[in-house]
């Protein structure tokens, strides 16, 4: 790990960002990052299923992780932290979380331009060689 | 209308509503559950937004003799304008609707239709195999 990206703290800034907000209410965790990488975690919850019968997770709060995984991804590739929007962002649904499953999501931000950042990133709920969603996207540096 | 929102909507205080004329339109007040960096709604909120209305206005065009499971297949959602300590609306129009695949758009705005904060490309699987 380069000692820029050890300068910013994903996990306090998640304990910090979870606290209210949007992530407060979906109960996004800190779960691990590395250079370039950063994976949170989604504790299950019947508050965010799309049907009470299935009992499976509705994508928003996936959509949410994934978002914020990947977003955190860039301040630990880049070891800037400069302000940045969501410019685009894909995601594909493989398969529907299992009911009652923690749902962990890894983005990674892959390359970096002076004004645009590309990332990716999956999400599974268990086991990470069984992805339940990939995502691809863009951001850019809003005060580039 | 609340029936329609599942669970996840109604934690996210989603609201569904008509238009003029008769269209669907889901409102999401401000509150501290859908902040996200200071002053803006959080995107993944505006997702989660768009998403609700592409499936709730799909299931209302299905009607209630057509009752296909609804996969998602995926979805891209692109951001145009920081979205504001106020309510946002969207709606939803189905582009094609076919026998196993719906392809729909959706979009979010605030204060005027004309100018959204974010779209999205929502295609969606109809599964009648009875699984």
């Amino acid at each position: 790990m380069t000692e820029q990206a050890q300068e910013f703290d994903p996990a306090r800034l998640i304990r910090m960002m979870s606290k209210n907000g949007h992530n407060k209410l979906i109960g996004t965790q800190y779960h691990g990052h590395g250079e370039g990488w950063c994976e949170l975690a989604l504790p299950y919850s019947e508050d965010l299923v799309t049907d009470t019968a299935s009992g499976i997770l509705a994508s928003g709060p996936i959509f949410t992780l994934m978002d914020m995984a990947t977003s955190l991804s860039i301040w630990l590739k880049t070891g800037v932290f400069q302000p940045q929007a969501t410019l685009d962002l894909r995601i594909d649904y493989l398969r529907p979380a299992r009911p009652g499953q923690m749902v962990v999501g890894h983005g990674e931000c892959y390359h970096v331009t002076r004004s645009i950042a590309f990332i990716r990133g999956h999400a599974h709920d268990g086991d990470p060689t069984k992805p339940i969603a990939h995502v691809a996207g863009t951001y850019f540096f809003t005060a580039s | 209308m609340t029936n329609l929102l599942s669970p996840y909507a109604r934690t996210m205080g989603f609201e569904a509503e008509r238009d003029s004329e008769g269209r669907l339109v889901i409102a999401m007040p401000y509150g501290d559950g859908v902040r996200g960096r200071p002053g803006f709604v959080h995107g993944g909120a505006l997702a989660g937004l768009l998403e609700t209305v592409a499936y709730v206005t799909l299931s209302e065009a299905l009607g209630a003799e057509d009752k296909p499971v609804l996969k998602p297949v995926n979805m891209t959602a692109t951001y145009m304008r920081g979205a504001l300590e106020v309510t946002t609306y969207a709606r939803a129009t189905i582009e094609r609707l076919g026998k196993r695949i719906a392809n729909i758009e959706a979009v979010a705005w605030q204060d005027d239709p004309a100018k959204p904060v974010a779209i999205a490309q929502i295609n969606v699987m109809l599964d009648r195999s009875g699984r």
